[in-house]
């Protein structure tokens, strides 16, 4: 019952945010920055082992490892953009967060050209 | 896990405020500034390598490099 108790901490600390959130905005952004922090954390193992089942399927199947390596890479930088962006905008800061959003947007796509490259190489052999 | 860092960094925040505003009553507004200054760095200070460590771990586990 492992998202009992991450619900649990997660409305303790809540409260404690709304509490401090009066007084001092500043710190209670940095404490819901950590609640997201401890969070993740606690839900790692359980993407680790997902990942790793995901790569040994990829790799029996022999999906070439660029594939899958593209798809996590792109997964990774999307969570770490939306971390930060969310928390910008619970600060009120809603045009940094856009700025940081955008910026992932580019990187994903960087990330995604060699994908497209094979694809449209496969397209052309394809075509007569 | 570090739950405990939570609930550490939130009696932190409630001392700092307590602190603030007391000082703030007594009329000595300099220095409650300062010491909220030096509240806000301390707690910077414990929750910013908590924030590397998260983003070393997603960079492990979701093996960008």
């Amino acid at each position: 019952m492992e998202i009992v108790k991450i619900v649990g901490l997660a409305i303790v600390a809540v409260v404690l945010i709304v509490v401090i959130r009066q007084q001092r905005p500043e710190l209670a952004v940095q404490l819901s920055i950590i609640v997201g922090a401890v969070i993740f954390t606690m839900m790692l193992g359980k993407i680790n082992s997902v990942i790793s089942l995901m790569q040994e399927l990829a790799r029996r199947s022999n999906v070439s490892t660029l594939y899958m390596g593209t798809i996590l890479k792109i997964v990774g930088v999307a969570y770490i953009a939306e971390f930060g962006a969310q928390i910008c905008r619970d600060a009120g800061e809603s045009a940094v967060a856009s700025k940081i959003e955008f910026a992932a947007k580019v990187i994903v796509i960087v990330l995604a050209i060699p994908i497209i490259a094979a694809v449209f190489d496969f397209l052309l052999k394809l075509l007569p | 896990m570090d739950t405990d860092l939570i609930f550490q960094l939130a009696g932190i925040s409630i001392v700092i405020t307590v602190i603030y505003t007391v000082l703030k009553q007594a009329g000595r507004d300099e220095f409650a500034f300062s010491t909220l200054l030096l509240g806000i760095v301390v707690v910077l200070a414990m929750v910013i390598p908590k924030i590397a460590n998260l983003f070393e771990t997603v960079r492990s586990v979701f093996r960008i490099y």
